[in-house]
């Protein structure tokens, strides 16, 4: 069922006969609406095409290098994977959602003992299957027009609600796989609804086993978080060689609710990650922190807006970049605060050590302010190793790598404290010391 | 254990040390006084591998004395071709004027770390847990240090006298064979002198050597040196016996300077 592909045609117009052959034959059981949907969003896909790097917000990222190959979103194969699954996930009492190229491969929530009226299961069956009419409520075609590609192509992910006042104690792992021999576009989606006073706390892990051409990863994850509720939400992208991730979270936050998110980047990557957080009611509280670790040709790309709608609402964002090799790291992050939006504390940092002449990082913090009781700031440093706490510690008897490696550990340490799960915690640790020992 | 043999140093265009000539012996303690700006914290920074700084001329040898006794001459290094960090395993240790301060290295970590790399560099097995805190606990007492500061971040808000006592601590933990006080005294109070000094003495052992580098005579009432030389403008001009010490206490720096100069 492959598309015949040219690639001197535009990149909607080569997507054009692959998107009818989805809706004829993938996505052909699916309801009408969801149907409608999809060709809105591919409309409006069309229109706008892929960003060019006259796009101030893709200044640096250049996307249409990334869909330049002879890729196809039409596929769906069985793969065998063999590997120690095990190590991939942080807990063993998590439930467990494995994802492959963007379909479900195998999950364990048939045999979590979830709390009544909890669901965490997959888009495409759970989802449309039993929960058509939620499905209905929630999916959105919002977002930027790498979104609105994602909102017509999707063809899985996860689908988490959590009822009111439930506070679901074991965290939902979610694992990602890009495998396989084909050069494809994976477009992979997750709805998280968290009801009023509810809590969870959702660890994603992505990375790439037995590939052998380039993938490219388009996820979108909308986040509903209800009055009072509490989500984590940790993004882990590891060992993803040969793979292209651009990602989205559109979180929409409720009263008196608080959101915690990492995202974790730990090289062989090229990665574009957006994080879009309206505080959308009083008292709210968002925490966003960012560690990449990059060398060779990596290029990670973290772009944050935190747009503050109502009072009293704080927001802290915390970005680590360590950087070797001929990588580059960008940091754009904006605070846009609303005339009503008084007493918001919005808080923003961005940290970054040079490891070699050839990597750069560029950084750029935006404020756009129309509220005039706030306080917001914004910081970024961009640095060297500290040659004197290098010769203090060699001075001791440590190897240059032991001494660097001590310090890179504990820069990155800041990053990984604001995570509230331990077991990812010490998982993270001991992968960022592996990493950092390469 | 130590010999330096015209020494000359600095940074580029400027040259610190202009042939220094030092002989130091296991077991013996040689303080180095100077007013500032003589080059003692020159020397002690070329002594530990400092990189900034440019050897132009001259020789340093480290001997130690052999752990099996087959006499210090066999195990002469060229200490101007080791790197800190060889040095430090071979036995030097430099206590720091300026001790850095390092956020998110705990000390203990830094310590095992060091001691385990000192170790396999002598081609001993990691030291064992237990055995590593139990000798914690020992040479934390030795400098009155409190436990809860050894968990801590590398000097990251300790006090002057906190960091001194640190590195007395570092040094007592890692045992090296030549010991390198830079401006100790430093920024110490009767007390913390006091503490630190009883520390350096309860270390003093007839294999172990200690340049001690200070502008003030005071430590030498607490540490006291067998040897004391002058160090003015970047060469040694005097040396004596410890009362050479309150001799300069009595008549300062100068009284030295315009005697070497007539």
């Amino acid at each position: 069922m492959n598309a015949v592909i040219d690639t001197s045609a535009t990149v909607p117009a080569r997507l054009e006969g692959e998107f009818k052959t989805l809706l004829a034959k993938t996505f052909s059981s699916e309801p009408e609406w969801l149907k409608e949907k999809r060709k809105a969003a591919f409309d409006s896909f069309c229109k706008a095409s892929l960003p060019t790097r006259k796009n101030e917000e893709y200044k640096y990222t250049d996307v249409k290098k990334v869909f330049s190959g002879e890729f196809t979103s039409v596929y769906n194969e069985a793969h065998k994977l063999s590997l120690d699954f095990e190590k991939l996930f942080v807990e063993k009492n998590s439930v467990k959602l494995i994802f492959v190229n963007g379909w479900l491969h195998k999950d364990s929530t048939l045999s979590a003992k979830l709390p009544k009226g909890v669901i965490v299961g997959n888009l495409a069956t759970d989802g449309l299957l039993i929960h058509s009419g939620f499905l209905k409520k929630y999916l959105r075609n919002d977002g930027d027009t790498l979104s609105r590609l994602n909102a017509a192509l999707w063809t899985d992910g996860a689908f988490i609600y959590i009822p009111e006042n439930v506070q679901l104690e074991t965290p939902i792992e979610i694992l990602h796989i890009s495998t396989g021999k084909k050069e494809i576009l994976a477009s992979f989606r997750h709805l998280i609804v968290a009801g009023k006073n509810s809590s969870v706390s959702v660890i994603e892990n992505n990375i790439s086993v037995d590939l052998h051409s380039h993938v490219i990863v388009n996820f979108h994850t909308d986040i509903f978080s209800g009055e009072d509720s509490k989500i984590q939400f940790y993004r882990l992208q590891n060992d993803c060689k040969m793979v292209s991730q651009i990602t989205s979270i559109n979180v929409l936050q409720e009263k008196n609710s608080r959101f915690d998110t990492n995202t974790i980047t730990l090289g062989r990557a090229w990665a574009r990650n957006n994080l879009n957080i309206a505080l959308n009611g009083e008292n709210c509280e968002s925490h966003l922190n960012g560690l990449f670790i990059t060398n060779g040709n990596d290029h990670v790309d973290n772009h944050t807006f935190i747009r503050h709608n109502k009072p009293n609402c704080r927001s802290n964002q915390l970005y680590k970049g360590i950087l070797d090799g001929r990588s580059t790291g960008i940091f754009n992050g904006k605070i846009f605060v609303e005339r009503d939006a008084q007493k918001t504390n919005a808080y923003q940092s961005s940290k970054n050590i040079l490891l070699s002449d050839a990597a750069a990082i560029n950084t750029k913090p935006q404020l756009e302010i129309y509220a005039d009781d706030v306080k917001c700031s914004h910081g970024s440093t961009t640095g060297q190793l500290n040659e004197e706490a290098m010769f203090y510690l060699r001075s001791r008897g440590l190897s240059e790598d032991s001494a660097r490696n001590l310090l890179l550990f504990a820069f990155a340490g800041d990053v990984i404290e604001k995570i509230q799960n331990e077991p990812l915690k010490i998982y993270l640790e001991e992968l960022i010391s592996q990493r950092l020992r390469k | 254990m130590l010999s330096i043999k015209n020494l000359r140093a600095g940074i580029p265009g400027n040259e610190i040390l202009k042939g220094i000539n030092l002989e130091v012996k296991a077991g013996e303690v040689h303080a180095i006084m100077g007013p500032n700006g003589s080059g003692k914290s020159t020397l002690s920074s070329v002594l530990a591998g400092k990189e900034n700084y440019q050897v132009t001329e001259g020789e340093i040898w480290f001997s130690p004395p052999s752990p099996r006794g087959e006499g210090s001459g066999m195990r002469r290094k060229n200490l101007l071709e080791m790197s800190p960090e060889e040095r430090a395993r071979e036995g030097v240790f430099l206590a720091f004027q300026y001790p850095v301060e390092i956020p998110g290295v705990s000390n203990i970590n830094f310590l095992k770390t060091a001691i385990n790399e000192i170790r396999l560099h002598r081609k001993q097995p990691p030291m064992e847990t237990k055995d590593f805190l139990k000798l914690i606990k020992e040479k934390q007492a030795l400098v009155e240090l409190q436990g809860t500061l050894a968990n801590r971040s590398v000097n990251e808000g300790f006090s002057g006298g906190e960091k001194k006592r640190n590195e007395i601590f570092q040094m007592a933990v890692l045992e090296p064979t030549l010991c390198i006080l830079d401006e100790t005294d430093s920024g110490l109070d009767i007390d913390a002198l006091r503490i630190v000094a009883n520390g350096v003495n309860k270390l003093r052992s007839k294999d172990r050597a200690f340049v001690v580098i200070t502008h003030y005579q005071r430590l030498l009432d607490h540490i006291i040196p067998d040897f004391v030389h002058v160090l003015s403008n970047g060469k040694i001009i005097k040396s004596g016996g410890k009362e050479l010490a309150l001799e300069l206490e009595a008549k300062g720096y100068d009284w030295i300077k315009e005697k070497d100069q007539t």
